[in-house]
């Protein structure tokens, strides 16, 4: 006999995994949150300050897209909520994509022109 | 306020009991998901690539219409909203709305396509064809595939509205909406990275 067969039955308490999503309000506040920063990003392609800096523009818009990525991940997919072997997954997929091609643009030397 | 779910793990043998302890539908879902990282990220890369690499023709970014593309990415926006109250309603039980919701998914998922091939039709008119120059088809290719991931969710959309209305979506198998809902929202993340690399970054 295995020690699995010797294992007591799993019980389970109803609460034990509870799972906290945001409400439908919640859900539309999320989405205006994500619409003012996609309005603020449209900003920078009208504002002359960013058309002759192109550094200022990098620094402003990389993190907006970051920071819509990372929310609709968070709130709309659950991550944030879910079993944390989905954002394990995720991660793993956009960190081996982020490296792999941030080495190939590196050796076509597409950042020195 | 918080909408609280209340999910019992299924014990060993039971239906639904995973080694994970996880659906392996959705944990299949994630990892797809976390493979078309790759897929995307090679198409974003081959863009970054060749954006300013012409012999001839015009450049995507000399023919690109902000203001346009800007109100076709909060389309696509607002469709991740519409999608994840899709999914609050069928995990209340309210089917109605949930169809509700699919179907105004569905439709801005449309209305972001239509704008894509309106897109297309004008590039094309001011001379950019998918073999004019490298730049138009690494752009033509990314931005097309995506479309095709946003087409092929608005058949899920719809395949998933049917079977609502058929009554074979029940409360209990939620699941499907959310596995759905995954892919959906993938596909708006994608398109914010697009919508920045490649049309605000010049």
């Amino acid at each position: 006999m295995t020690a699995t067969e010797h294992a007591p039955p799993i019980e389970h308490d109803p609460t034990d995994h509870v799972h906290e999503h945001p409400s439908d309000a919640q859900y539309v506040l999320i989405a205006a949150i994500l619409a003012a920063i996609t309005a603020l990003e449209v900003a920078t392609y009208y504002l002359d300050f960013f058309k002759k800096n192109f550094v200022a523009l990098l620094v402003a818009l990389i993190p907006m897209m970051i920071v819509k990525f990372g929310i609709v991940a968070a709130f709309f997919m659950h991550l944030k909520f879910d079993n944390k072997l989905f954002r394990r997954i995720f991660i793993t997929g956009i960190l081996l994509a982020t490296f792999v091609y941030m080495i190939v643009l590196f050796t076509f030397h597409v950042f020195s022109h | 306020m918080t909408d609280v779910a209340v999910h019992h793990d299924p014990a060993p043998g039971e239906h639904g009991w995973t080694q994970t302890g996880v659906s392996n539908e959705k944990l299949g879902m994630w990892v797809f998901l976390g493979s078309e990282c790759l897929l995307f990220g090679g198409l974003i890369s081959t863009y970054m690539l060749y954006k300013r690499t012409a012999v001839k023709g015009p450049l995507p970014h000399d023919l690109y219409d902000i203001p346009f593309t800007s109100v076709s990415s909060f389309v696509l926006l607002m469709s991740s909203m519409t999608m994840v109250l899709a999914l609050s309603a069928i995990q209340r039980g309210d089917h109605e709305r949930c169809r509700v919701w699919l179907a105004t998914t569905a439709l801005l998922g449309a209305v972001f396509i239509s704008g894509q091939v309106y897109e297309f039709t004008g590039f094309v008119k001011h001379g950019m064809g998918y073999t004019t120059n490298t730049a138009a088809s690494s752009f033509y290719t990314l931005t097309g595939f995506h479309g095709v991931h946003v087409s092929l969710g608005i058949v899920m959309l719809m395949s998933l509205f049917m079977m609502s209305l058929r009554g074979r979506l029940p409360q209990q198998r939620s699941e499907v909406v959310e596995i759905v809902g995954l892919y959906w929202h993938f596909v708006d993340v994608v398109w914010i990275l697009i919508f920045t690399v490649v049309y605000l970054i010049p």
